[in-house]
């Protein structure tokens, strides 16, 4: 049984395949204006990779902002509960889910059952998001791979005080021309990004273990500030960004199983 | 026309003057405002208590540096110079980092005496929106700050965030109110509340067709949107006047007057309401003269 989870999101669309159980291919596919059509072309995409043909995966559930645009999914699920059960599956340990994405951030609590207890999210200020991090990359003339491994080698804490990004991106570029080490502001902002994160954590109230999931978890800097703000190993799977669709396509699995009987 | 790529379409005009009918005596004791904002410093000089010259120009590196600037710019053909000047009172953002003010005021405590001078003691509620920051503040009538909410956090409802769109539709930033008026109908404001977040939703728009115009309109709207929520926090009592760099934003000044259902005083030809917090601070040096305290 072939299905898959589609991860609409706000700058990229993710797909995972699952085959028997095991997962099949991994596709990603920036969002264009045309959700549909990006949801389409990284299902297409997984389904080459994989060496199926699309008319052979049986359910497709969507998640992400853009889960409504996509009509072969049979029903849209919210990237809270596409973002557990992905997580659930790869760490069954995990109590507390950090997911943070370009344009939305959010802290969910799990039960032992991988049941979500509680959440909280931003959606409204980019401050704490991938587009923050992007900005001040720009503004440190670096790629966000580049500031987020540059960061690394940085011992030094500079507090950022602006939480706004157009405040922030003028603090960024005082910095720079007050000669402040590009490495330590680097770290600054991974720090500035980690403790408005840590705020929605605190919301619902830290508990280990605790797991970073979304394209922001692909920066190695940004990992090693959460994990000092909040004081507690911070976990991060192999493909953070596919946690969302992981989690999808075993909702679709599920489903799948479940109409087939 | 061809979009110039090298025209920047945030900046706005600088500029000084002196007051027409400005009497300036031998005698006359001068004192000075100055506030030194985010984005924009303001210096006020005052003949025997009455405006005399001032001038508007952008904040620069240090905030000492534009404070003097602002002063020298404001005296240049006065035939006064930086020495005559009696008592100085710093406002604003960078009033601290300006050593040789005599004092320094809030730049709220400000707002609310330049307005109570500019518009008199009926004013009740002032909304100063300014380069960074955004502020809801209340006074007596006397112009004594009763209370007050800000915005410092957030770069929606403040002159930077117009100054993104400024850039982006390539439009200079004092054109913006105007154009945003010309809409034949209201077009929907844009949906979100954060700067970059509304870049993104305005550049989605103007694919599908809209006017830069209608954009402009969204804007303004989302921006008053943001300033009347903060607004109706500290409760808004007439009369309304609205002073800050966006005050001559018609666009946004309209869209706050019919969120609020309430009219602000117009600023009169006399006073750049721009200027509302340095003429504050000139008084506030004023008094210091007339009490007889010069340190």
């Amino acid at each position: 049984m072939i299905v898959a989870g589609v991860d609409v999101g706000a700058r990229a669309t993710k797909v995972v395949l699952l085959g028997g159980g095991q997962i099949l291919s991994r596709a990603f596919q920036f969002t264009g204006f045309d959700q549909k059509a990006s949801a389409l072309q990284a299902l297409e995409q997984a389904s080459r990779t994989a060496g199926v043909s699309i008319s052979s995966v049986e359910g497709v559930v969507a998640t992400g902002a853009g889960r409504n645009a996509f009509p072969l999914a049979s029903k849209p699920i919210t990237e809270v509960s596409a973002d557990a059960r992905g997580t659930f599956h790869l760490f069954p340990n995990a109590r507390t889910i950090v997911d943070v994405g370009a344009e939305e951030a959010r802290a969910i609590k799990c039960g032992q059952t991988g049941a979500v207890l509680d959440f909280a999210m931003n959606e409204k200020c980019a401050a704490g998001v991938g587009a923050f991090v992007e900005a001040m990359a720009r503004a440190l003339d670096l790629s966000v791979e580049e500031m987020g491994s540059l960061s690394l080698q940085s011992q030094k804490t500079i507090p950022l005080n602006s939480q706004c990004v157009v405040f922030a991106e003028s603090e960024v570029v005082t910095l720079v021309h007050g000669k402040a080490e590009k490495q330590d502001i680097a770290r600054a902002v991974q720090d500035a990004v980690a403790s408005r994160i840590s705020c929605l954590v605190r919301t619902i109230g830290l508990e280990e273990q605790v797991v970073f999931i979304g394209g922001l978890a692909r920066n190695a800097g940004l990992t090693d500030s959460l994990g000092r703000t909040l004081g507690v190993e911070v976990q991060v799977p192999e493909n953070p960004e596919y946690v969302g669709a992981l989690g999808a396509a075993l909702m679709a699995l599920e489903e799948t199983w479940r109409n087939s009987k | 026309m061809k979009p110039d790529k090298q025209k920047q379409y945030w900046k706005w005009p600088e500029y000084r003057r002196t007051v027409p009918d400005a009497n300036l005596a031998g005698s006359s004791v001068l004192t000075a405002g100055v506030d030194v904002g985010s984005v924009s410093s303001k210096a006020v000089i005052m003949a025997d208590a009455k405006p005399f010259a001032y001038s508007l120009m952008r904040t620069s590196a240090g905030s000492e540096e534009s404070a003097e600037k602002a002063l020298v710019w404001a005296l240049e053909g006065t035939g006064m110079k930086l020495e005559d000047i009696k008592y100085t009172v710093a406002t604003g953002y960078g009033r601290v980092n300006v050593s040789f003010a005599n004092r320094t005021v809030t730049e709220i405590g400000c707002h609310a005496r330049g307005a109570n001078w500019i518009w008199g003691p009926l004013v009740r509620t002032i909304i100063d929106m300014g380069g960074q920051d955004c502020k809801a503040i209340c006074c007596d009538q006397d112009g004594i700050v009763t209370s007050f909410v800000m915005n410092d956090k957030c770069a929606a409802g403040t002159g930077r965030g117009i100054e993104v769109f400024a850039d982006l539709l390539q439009i200079p930033i004092e054109e913006i109110g105007a154009l945003s008026l010309s809409v034949e109908s209201e077009p929907d404001s844009l949906n979100s509340s954060c700067v970059v977040f509304q870049k993104s939703e305005a550049i989605g728009r103007l694919q599908r067709g809209w006017t830069k115009e209608n954009v402009l309109a969204a804007l303004c709207s989302a921006t008053a949107r943001r300033v009347t929520e903060l607004v109706k926090r500290v409760g808004v009592e007439e009369a309304l006047v609205v002073t800050g760099g966006i005050a001559k934003n018609v666009g946004v000044v309209t869209r706050v007057e019919r969120q609020l259902g309430i009219k602000s005083l117009p600023a009169g030809p006399n006073y750049d309401p721009q200027l509302a917090g340095a003429i504050g601070a000139a008084l506030f040096a004023n008094d210091r003269i007339s009490k007889g305290r010069t340190s």
